[in-house]
């Protein structure tokens, strides 16, 4: 019987996606719907003196104009994750109005949305609104935020720290350690900002039913029951009963559509105003103006060593933007996220981070792919290879001195980190090992040394990291600050003719879980991937969930699922027993049948199903049906990891980095389809490869963003990237069913310092020991500049 | 992205188009591939009243040999420019400036009379009918004329053509020699720099995209040319509004107009 864990099975999804024919919220057209537009700033930090609609009302096709004074959502949207002030101040949570009310805070702030009969009509209306500012002073740089006499953001409060916190050992204690170490290695960098950039831009369409008083939220978001909380409880105040979210297909999130939305809240509210449906969708300029950014870190950090290489102290400062107000998750991203990954897979005994949060006047940072552990990452990698080539040590070496250990997690207990968490299971070495064979690395360093003597700059660039995902443990992240808990939700129900219809709590928004889930669902209950249908996206059809984001689908999400299947193959082996006359200890289940062990005797899963739904020869007492959902809560994160090696070459004359071998030897645990597996590998490695050598948002001194379109934003093309190799090793999670650990994150954790460190190995024989991101020709070449 | 509202015209002749745009004068704008103009467009930031269609306009999209000299109709595509063997023989430059433009659907929309008139500091045409000495044929409300590329452009965005006039075709003198180099903004793809060059006897013609808000012959790297890449030190000479954003500042654009302008002559060699 054919058997789908582990095949390479072609994504079923495609087959819409490829011919046009997704359901994307933007495709959705109801009778009678209006659309939308909205008036934005044009300054990052401003005064709002008037607002003038008289002009804009009575433009041709203007159903409605609403500003704050209209009274939209007087709660604002709220923030999902509490991080207090290491003093034991609690975090400083601005109020996030839904329409700016007296005061702007970023760039793209809206003012006013203008709801017409046509989009275009909506735009033409919304430049008719006229609205007078007096500008302020802006800040968009977090340690700037920090400095005394910065403007400031929210007035209520003495500077502009949302919260200042810490993580691991004592402070004093690394410090010691730090002075008495045989070397230490010091780094002060800018993690910078970076754009999510989804294809497809956010949209909303908002319907209220006056018969039953019910609204639909149709959205382009990874998570509809967490936007219905928050919408419903938070934002508006109205019955979450009465509201149903709903999110089909969806191009793309990166993060960036975890998070609930002024706009959602507010077209939630102008429905039932006008008693019609109301759309918006995000142009390309308000994606970047409007969509929570990542990163936006500015580190200074030391580590330390002893004389045989032993890291024996970290210390870390970092001042982390929030950005205008705290975005639903964006206090937990360079705290929870971010200092629980400082241990890496190294021994490090002494660790200590504090994150300085400020407010800025830019548009909010969230968590954006990796979401705080590629931070933490690109730390580690980098601080490791500087203080390889500082020691002479060479930069493999130096990792394979400091690795922890191989364990399993189920023989070698899980491994205790300096901040806070256990690692499942790891076996470092392993893959760093594959990652050099795979690469050829001590072939690599001859052919580097021969083409240094041509003036050629070739460097190889290692990164050994660990990401923590399969989030989250409900009770361990309420500890730490979460407002809400982070199982997932799987029901399965056996339709009478022996079809599954798997309702998840997870959401793909590119991912590919209508193919992934089927295939285990299948094999578990050996049926056809073709009797499987897998239904995500509908408040109305699935009975909860948290969404998908940290890696955790399949981990936590498809656990979900297991559990219910589980559920449903112990009530059939009842009917089962009761229709083959035999004990239920004597059944076995394999390949869609129970059967009687050692005789011929057996019924299928179709004719179990059919008699549970035809009850009439039943197991006395047993309740009809096959249905079961089940809540997952994992016992804890999941850690993958791997090694990814870049090697470029820099252009002596100009400073172009060219990339041109990426090797990727991760470890995801056990692999359900390993097609998709590399394709998440590829597209997260790029994505990292994209902020390394591409991407960046810019701001200029006023807090305009330079780089509000894909004229000045760079985003990388098929050329920029060579072929991508790939190799895996299998190390399984200890604690979820399906033995999986997460990959969708992993490729844009390990690689942004891979390419790093090739780009400063190549220049480091002129001397160059660091470059700030992205690595752009101009700042390569300044670099080789300086050391002339 | 939706444009202001406009009025859509479609030119059937050229002279219909000059009259049209006599008509409307600054409130109108001529329209071909739209690559440039309908961004603009759709960020409001260019909002013409009325758009003329040049595109369906007869005879204007013809590659032809006429002695010495290809000519090539302002309304061919880049790829028609691309693809054309003429181009490719007589004047390669050219076609090599053309197949680096954009990528495939730009190439598809964009033409060489679009570009040439829209003027952009960073596009790769101006380099290379700079160093050809191409001749850009105009036709107005007062009869046609050519007017030479270096007295073509008087700034970003800005050239010799009048409010009512028509590009309709660029005149190459045929190009044994000539060869163009770009360095792309690594966003849009447009010229951080693009050297153009051609040789001819002993002497060289150099033309610069990309570097000045207008683009330039860099008549210093001519003078001292002497055979091989030493001129290029002179690329910037006499330039004094080289431009600068977050790819690329003075110095570095400086810098990478020498290192550009010495492969442009290394290659001529």
């Amino acid at each position: 019987m054919e058997t789908f864990i582990g095949q390479p099975v072609k994504r079923r999804e495609d087959d819409r996606f490829l011919k046009g024919a997704g359901k994307y919220t933007d495709d959705i057209k109801l009778p009678g719907m209006t659309h939308s537009a909205f008036v934005r700033s044009p300054y990052a930090h401003a005064r709002i003196l008037s607002i003038d609609t008289s002009k804009a009302k009575t433009a041709e096709g203007v159903v409605a104009i609403y500003t704050a004074e209209d009274g939209c959502g007087a709660f604002g949207v709220p923030c999902g994750w509490q991080v207090d002030f290491k003093n034991g101040e609690t975090m400083r949570e601005p109020q996030h109005p839904l329409l700016a009310k007296d005061k702007i805070r970023h760039v793209g702030e809206a003012v006013a949305i203008v709801i017409a009969e046509t989009q275009e009509l909506a735009r033409d209306a919304a430049e008719l609104v006229q609205v007078s500012y007096e500008g302020l002073p802006a800040v968009t740089c977090p340690k700037k935020a920090m400095e005394p006499g910065a403007p400031k953001v929210h007035d209520e409060w003495e500077d502009n720290a949302s919260f200042d916190w810490c993580i691991g050992n004592d402070r004093a204690a690394v410090e010691a350690a730090l002075e008495k170490a045989h070397h230490v290695t010091e780094m002060t960098y800018k993690n910078h900002r970076v754009a999510p950039n989804a294809i497809e831009p956010r949209s909303y369409i908002a319907d209220y039913d006056v018969n039953g008083d019910k609204w639909t939220l149709y959205t382009s978001t990874q998570n509809p029951h967490l936007i219905r909380l928050l919408l419903c409880a938070f934002a508006l105040g109205i019955p979450e009963h009465k509201v149903r979210v709903v999110s089909y297909d969806v191009g793309g999130g990166f993060g960036s559509k975890i998070y609930h939305y002024t706009e959602e809240a507010l077209l939630t509210w102008a429905s039932k105003e006008i008693g019609r449906p109301v759309k918006w969708t995000s142009d390309r300029t308000e994606a970047f103006l409007t969509d929570a950014h990542g990163r936006d870190h500015i580190v200074h950090s030391k580590m330390g060593f002893d004389k045989d290489g032993k890291i024996v102290a970290h210390l870390t400062d970092e001042y982390c933007a929030m950005g205008a107000y705290l975005s639903t998750f964006a206090p937990a991203v360079p705290t929870y996220l971010h200092g629980t990954l400082f241990q890496g897979v190294y021994t490090t005994p002494l660790i200590h981070l504090n994150v300085v949060a400020p407010f800025t006047h830019t548009v909010a940072v969230d968590a954006y792919r990796g979401a705080g552990r590629p931070e933490a990452t690109y730390l580690l990698e980098r601080i490791m290879s500087k203080a390889a080539k500082e020691m002479a040590i060479d930069p493999a070496e130096l990792r394979f001195k400091n690795f922890i250990p191989p364990f399993d997690g189920v023989k070698e207990p899980g491994y205790q980190t300096q901040v806070a968490l256990q690692y499942d299971s790891g076996n470092y070495e392993a893959v760093l090992k594959r990652g050099l064979e795979m690469l050829g690395y001590e072939d690599f360093r001859m052919d580097q040394a021969e083409a240094r003597k041509n003036g050629k700059l070739l460097g190889v660039g290692i990164s050994t990291y660990i990401e923590g995902c399969g989030i989250a443990p409900s009770a361990v992240v309420g500890a730490l600050g979460a407002r809400a808990g982070l199982y997932e939700v799987g029901h399965v129900r056996v339709q009478p003719t022996g079809k599954v219809s798997v309702f998840t709590g997870a959401h793909s928004h590119g991912q590919g879980h209508e193919t992934v889930f089927a295939q285990f669902v299948a094999d578990k209950l050996g049926i056809s991937m073709d009797d499987v249908d897998i239904v995500h996206g509908d408040t109305d059809q699935v009975a909860f969930g948290m969404g998908t984001y940290g890696s955790r689908s399949l981990s936590v999400g498809g656990s979900a699922i297991i559990k219910s299947i589980d559920k449903i193959l112990e009530k059939g082996a009842k009917i089962a027993a009761h229709k083959l006359e035999a004990a239920e200890e004597d059944l076995e289940y394999a390949e869609g049948k129970w059967k009687v062990k050692g005789t011929d005797k057996s019924i299928s899963f179709g004719d179990v199903s059919l008699t549970a739904y035809v009850p009439h020869d039943y197991p006395e007492g047993l309740e009809p049906g096959l249905d079961f959902s089940s809540f997952y809560d994992p016992t804890n994160f999941t850690y993958p990891f791997g090694t990814h090696i870049a090697v470029v070459e820099v252009c002596a004359d100009t400073g172009k980095v060219t990339l041109q071998r990426f090797v990727a030897c991760d470890d995801v645990g056990n692999v359900m389809n390993p097609m998709i597996v590399d394709g998440q590998i590829h597209g997260g490695v790029v994505q990292g490869v994209g902020q390394a050598l591409l991407e960046e948002v810019v701001f200029d001194g006023e807090g305009q963003m330079a780089t509000g379109s894909y004229m000045d934003y760079a985003m990388p093309r098929a050329d920029d990237v060579p072929m991508i190799e790939t190799d895996r090793t299998t190390t399984p999670c200890p604690h979820n069913p399906l033995g999986v650990k997460g990959a969708g994150e992993a490729g844009a954790i390990g690689s942004t310092p891979a390419v790093v460190n090739a780009v400063v190995d190549a220049l480091s024989h002129l001397g160059v020991t660091d470059i700030q991101m992205p690595v752009t020709p101009q700042r390569v070449w300044k670099a080789m500049q300086s050391k002339k | 992205m939706i444009p202001a509202k406009f009025e859509y015209k479609r030119a059937s002749s050229v002279s219909e188009a000059i009259s049209m745009l006599g008509e409307h004068g600054m409130d109108a704008k001529l329209v071909s591939g739209g690559h440039s103009l309908v961004p603009a467009m759709k960020l409001r930031m260019s909002r013409p009243e009325v758009l003329i269609d040049i595109k369906r306009i007869p005879g204007l999209d013809i590659i032809t040999e006429e002695g010495n000299e290809i000519v090539i109709g302002a309304n061919c595509t880049h790829t028609q420019v691309m693809r054309s063997e003429l181009v490719q023989k007589d004047v390669n430059i050219v076609y090599q400036a053309v197949s680096r433009i954009g990528d495939i659907q730009i190439r598809n929309r964009g033409t060489i009379g679009g570009s040439l008139a829209h003027a952009d500091p960073s596009s790769d045409y101006p380099a290379v009918v700079l160093a050809c000495d191409a001749k850009i044929e105009v036709e107005g409300g007062n009869g046609k004329r050519s007017i030479d590329a270096k007295d073509f452009f008087l700034g970003i965005f800005t050239t010799a053509l009048e409010e009512d006039e028509i590009i309709t075709a660029v005149r190459f003198p045929k190009v044994a020699n000539g060869t163009y180099f770009k360095f792309y903004q690594s966003a849009s793809r447009f010229a951080v720099v693009g050297v153009a060059a051609v040789k001819e006897g002993d002497h060289v013609k150099v033309g610069v995209t990309g570097v000045a808000g207008t683009p330039y012959r860099a008549t210093a790297v001519e003078n001292a040319y002497s055979g091989n890449g030493d001129a290029a030190e002179h690329a910037v000479d006499g330039i004094d509004d080289i431009m600068s954003d977050h790819f690329a500042d003075e110095e570095y654009r400086a810098h990478l107009a020498k290192v550009m302008v010495r492969k442009a002559l290394e290659a001529v060699n």
